[in-house]
């Protein structure tokens, strides 16, 4: 059952393992890609805003995963959270403002889509908008690809700083689609 | 930035901090004590509470005012969850309510008619007024911290929630210092101090609790 792999995943993510949240996000992705596409050209909103809304969405989930109990399913907790930020990410991009979104629940069964879009926000952008040491914290541990100590080495910052100011970096980061 | 930059950003980002159910039950627990602590430091607990605890009308007050306030603090607990069901303790918020109204009938059948402006006037109505929102002050603003941590489908409605929880917890300390016991009473200024509160929470959730 895909519904209790991913479950799996995130509740052994939430107590810390970063490679089961790594599988978690990518398996998620697509599904999410496949949805924003289809309902972006419902909304009226453009095509190549589509890959911004997944970002917004994972974001979402990301930042709101402490509301999932794991003694329950997550069949529910995740389409509920996934149909909120859609809805209220393709009503901001779109024209059409009424569009009813029934097929979320399907959520768990839609098709994925694993071609990426170019997004519009670029991480130059996105980079310029952020304070200090998180800029560098995003651009060691995205763009260089470092990890949490390898970064805390080369910034001489202390490991729990580092996280600190990553979990504040991706705060930042969703407080930033929201007032595009 | 490439959605698999973002997802990098999140995988090392993976231990969450504070749950938001332990952040609700931290919020309630030290809202609790602390309005609980100011009313007795403040205004005490009635001094003759031992004796009128035995009539029916002080224990009705009590009873009625902690049932609204595990009623509410349980809706207050989910909304911030996505994909709970609502319906059902949205519902039993009835119960209390019915309650309410069915001692205000038999209250109304008891008294004499020229006593029901006297008890429904009470003694501290204005006081009531006013300290039931500053008992609901603290826990209120913890419910918002925990909340915050929440995703609220609808931010007023959450904010009611958290505002309707914050001011029946400050309506069940209260009662523990009230001396006026008619339903009557009850029924008018207990409303209105927790419709207040409730309100205040509606208009906070709309502009705080959005995410």
């Amino acid at each position: 059952m895909r519904e209790e792999e991913w479950a799996a995943w995130l509740r052994l993510a939430m107590k810390g393992d970063a490679q089961a949240y790594n599988r978690f996000l990518l398996a998620v992705t697509p599904h999410l890609r496949s949805m924003a596409r289809r309902r972006c050209d419902q909304f009226g909103a453009p095509p190549s805003e589509a890959e911004d809304v997944v970002q917004e969405v994972l974001l979402a989930i990301h930042l709101k995963r402490g509301t999932w109990d794991p003694t329950r399913p997550l069949g529910p907790w995740l389409t509920t959270i996934v149909r909120n930020k859609l809805i209220d990410s393709l009503r901001r991009r779109g024209r059409h403002l009424n569009v009813p979104i029934d097929d979320v629940s399907a959520f768990l069964e839609a098709e994925s889509e694993t071609h990426e879009a170019a997004d519009r926000l670029d991480t130059e952008t996105v980079l310029a908008r952020l304070k200090d040491p998180q800029r560098d914290i995003v651009r060691s541990i995205s763009i260089e690809g470092a990890g949490i100590r390898e970064t805390a080495a080369r910034l001489k910052m202390t490991e729990v700083a580092v996280r600190v100011s990553l979990h504040r970096a991706l705060k930042s980061l969703a407080a930033l689609y929201r007032s595009k | 930035m490439k959605t698999d930059d973002l997802i990098t950003l999140m995988t090392q980002d993976a231990p969450v901090g504070m749950r938001y159910g332990r952040a609700i039950v931290i919020a309630l627990a030290a809202g609790f004590v602390f309005s609980a602590l100011l009313l007795v430091f403040t205004v005490g607990l009635r001094h003759n509470l031992a004796t009128v605890f035995e009539t029916a009308r002080v224990v009705f007050k009590i009873v009625v005012t902690i049932l609204l306030a595990i009623l509410a603090m349980r809706l207050a607990m989910r909304v911030g969850r996505p994909g709970e069901e609502l319906r059902v303790p949205v519902c039993l918020l009835a119960v209390p309510v019915l309650m309410v109204v069915s001692a205000v009938i038999a209250e109304l059948v008891v008294l004499p008619v020229d006593t029901w402006r006297a008890n429904l006037l009470g003694r501290n109505a204005l006081f009531c007024l006013f300290f039931v929102p500053v008992l609901s002050l603290v826990p209120l603003v913890g419910l918002f911290w925990a909340l915050k941590k929440g995703a609220p489908a609808n931010p007023m409605a959450a904010g009611a929630a958290a505002g309707l929880a914050a001011g029946a917890m400050a309506a069940a300390i209260y009662a523990w210092h009230c001396p006026d016991d008619s339903p009557l009473f009850l029924a008018t200024w207990y409303t209105l101090a927790i419709s207040i509160v409730t309100a205040a929470g509606a208009a906070a959730g709309h502009r705080w609790l959005r995410w």
